[in-house]
């Protein structure tokens, strides 16, 4: 049961196998959400669990993700360790009640007495030309909210191992899984954790400007940077990895080597967590900023239908149009 | 047992049940006879029976010195639950050691019951701590200001136990209002489904804060069970009696692999819904009047005197114990510290959070600013 040390695979295989690896190390650990059973769920991210669990460890849920959560939170005080797959993105909101005023809150409430080590699965984002509620961004209000740890791994090797790390800790994890890279084959070394669940990681150094991104954001920034080279531009892309807490050290450092900073995600910027970003970099470090941290994602409006989600998104040219103002101050 | 608890909800055999007169199981009058009931016996010594009616005095009084604290400016905010002893210790006194118990906000006769000291209740409502107690404790969770999303923790876990093998079973205390609430419907599904062991107890008090029952569903509460596929029984939640043997056998059900059960004790919120609530604004004094006549505790006191199971002397001293107590809490709430004023900090992860250490390290250093200056 023991995965390949090094091996190229999809970030559903590599969810899969650290579902697979917690499931057989700790038997308090549990597989819960609408159809993760039988079918694997609808992405097959827990494909074959219950086969070689049970139903008894990996379990088919009604269809109410309220109910789900909530009797995870049940499940946890009883000293299990449940991890809830939420089907798609925009259906998190009958849970939000349970995740904001229960999950967050009950570890404060017991003065430090109960744990909830909870992790909510959430397939995020869009690209993938679905219907409505399915290709939402909706990190910011669980970033918002104290009490809950809000992270989203951009590569297989980070998602096996970030999942890990998640299923791990005594706090409630808010995993947030980029669906259009789920199909995506990278290389991925499983024998040793590549950095701690909160820490963001330089993917790419460079001098002139650090593209701040997460989750789906990060192989669309690459391609800027190296779309930009050919116009002599050397772009630092800087993955953020966590968003509750937020490396900020990390961000720090990236702007003072470039002094410069754009950040990218696909959620709306207002009120998003590009406004943290540039908040926080203005006041630790004001007098290395050469222009405003701006930002590019997606607009107020509505997550729009499939067909116009280009528009809404941001590309390589749209995070290419934002260098090029930060670089014209 | 399971059988009992089928009877008892109208199933086949029985009269169909009519949703205006819904059956009440009752083994002691408003008047104080005791009755029997075909499926319900419970069979208590005299010394029990004293012990409910202690029960019952000592909540009532500290529950109705905690208003007058209120009144006082002692606590920011409390929910009496006069009119409510005996749903409360009824249900409370069914329950073992080892089972699991999650409440609303008002069972402070369950708490009482359970072990936790009035105290801890009132430095929650005095604003000193968001909880209070240590549940491990006495398996008695926290009170929950949200209503409904604990009926979900309560069936996770009973969920739990079930898979434990444990011989326990969880009781969920909520009212007719969180009835309403979807995470209830969840919560009876989730149960079933799985066949958990947890008892539904709701404390129908027929007002939540101004709504009248009648405005929040077309059914009787337990009738709900039936549609979900588990049994539910109504009780007159105001004869300690009849609730302490339906909770009991409901316990039983649940504990025996039988599954959930869902119990109505049908009583009445004497006061207001809490201390900034005017119910004159909503409800007749006739109304109230009433359901004094159906008073939990004078309905056991008669029953005692009357067949000579207490007498003067023991009244007398539930008395002394219940001023005693009431001093106490006055005492002890007047002289409750403040918490520190960066504890908010301390628990708002297990683990370490860099954001939290930032702030704090911020606030501090600001707060030490105020030090400097006032020496």
């Amino acid at each position: 049961m023991t995965p390949p040390k090094i091996t190229a695979l999809s970030m559903v295989r590599a969810l899969n196998e650290a579902l697979r690896s917690a499931l057989d190390e700790d038997p308090k650990v549990l597989v819960m959400g609408e159809d993760v059973g039988r079918l694997g769920g609808v992405f097959r991210v827990t494909d074959g669990l219950q086969k070689d669990f049970g139903e008894d460890r990996v379990t088919d849920t009604p269809l109410a993700e309220s109910g789900i959560v909530g009797t995870a939170i049940g499940l946890a005080l009883r000293g299990y360790r449940p991890i809830v797959e939420i089907q798609f993105d925009g259906f998190t909101f009958p849970a939000f009640n349970q995740i904001v005023t229960q999950l967050a809150k009950l570890h404060a409430r017991s003065e430090g007495v109960l744990r909830l080590p909870v992790v909510i699965r959430i397939p995020y984002g869009g690209g993938v030309g679905a219907i409505e509620h399915h290709s939402e961004s909706p990190e910011a209000y669980f970033a918002h909210t104290a009490g809950l740890r809000v992270v989203t791994p951009s590569t297989p090797e980070d998602a096996f191992w970030m999942l890990r790390q998640a299923i791990s800790t005594d706090d409630p994890v808010i995993f947030f899984e980029p669906k259009r890279r789920y199909w995506e084959k990278a290389r991925a070394d499983l024998s040793s954790p590549p950095a701690a669940l909160h820490a963001a990681r330089v993917v790419r150094p460079g001098r002139d400007l650090t593209l701040v991104a997460y989750g789906p954001m990060v192989g669309l920034c690459v391609e800027a940077a190296e779309a930009a080279v050919a116009e002599g531009r050397d772009l630092e892309v800087l993955d953020l990895r966590s968003l509750s807490p937020i490396d900020f050290d990390a961000v720090q450092a990236s702007l003072e080597r470039t002094r410069r900073m754009v950040v990218v995600h696909e959620a709306p910027v207002f009120f998003g967590a590009g406004a943290e970003v540039a908040a926080r970099i203005t006041e630790r470090c004001f007098y290395h900023l050469e222009a405003p941290v701006l930002r590019v994602g997606g607009y107020h409006s509505p997550y729009p239908a499939s067909r116009m989600e280009h528009e809404y998104l941001p590309t390589v040219d749209r995070v290419l149009d934002a260098v090029d103002r930060a670089l014209s101050y | 047992m399971s059988t009992d608890v089928a009877d008892a909800a109208g199933g086949e055999g029985g009269a169909p049940v009519r949703a205006h007169e819904p059956e009440l199981v009752q083994l002691l009058t408003p008047e104080g006879e005791r009755v029997d009931h075909p499926a319900y016996a419970i069979d208590l010594t005299p010394a029990e029976l004293r012990s409910l009616y202690r029960d019952m005095a000592l909540t009532r009084r500290f529950d109705g010195e905690a208003v007058a604290l209120q009144r006082q400016g002692e606590l920011a905010l409390w929910v009496s639950a006069l009119g409510q002893e005996a749903a409360q210790i009824g249900s409370a006194r069914a329950t073992r050691r080892t089972d699991y118990v999650f409440p609303s906000y008002r069972e402070h006769g369950v708490a009482w019951c359970r072990g936790v000291d009035p105290l801890s209740l009132m430095s929650m409502y005095r604003g000193v701590t968001n909880g209070g107690w240590d549940p491990h404790a006495t398996n008695f969770h926290l009170y929950t200001i949200v209503i409904g999303p604990v009926a979900l923790h309560a069936t996770g876990y009973a969920m739990g136990v079930a898979k434990d093998g444990a011989d326990m079973a969880v009781m969920c205390y909520f009212g007719e209002g969180g009835s309403s609430q979807g995470d209830l419907s969840e919560a009876f599904n989730f149960a079933a489904v799985n066949n958990a062991p947890v008892v539904f107890f709701c404390q129908n008090n027929q007002w939540s804060i101004s709504t009248p029952y009648e405005k929040q569903s077309r059914v009787p509460v337990y009738q709900r069970a039936a549609g979900f596929g588990f049994p539910g029984v109504r009780v007159d939640g105001n004869d300690v009696l009849a609730v302490m043997a339906v909770t009991r056998a409901a316990l039983d059900h649940a504990r025996g692999h039988n599954g959930p059960v869902l119990v109505e004790a049908l009583t009445y919120r004497m006061g207001a819904h809490a201390t900034s609530d005017d119910p004159t604004r909503y409800r007749l004094a006739e109304e109230t009047a009433v359901w004094e006549r159906k008073d939990p505790i004078a309905r056991l006191r008669t029953y005692l005197e009357r067949q000579s199971l207490a007498g003067a002397d023991f009244f007398a001293h539930v008395d002394a114990e219940a001023d005693a107590l009431a001093a106490r809490v006055r005492d002890g709430l007047r002289s409750m510290p403040d918490p520190g004023p960066t504890e908010f900090f301390d628990h708002v992860y297990a683990g370490q959070h860099a954001l939290v250490d930032e702030e704090r390290a911020q606030f501090e250093a600001y707060l030490s600013t105020f030090e400097e200056t006032t020496r």
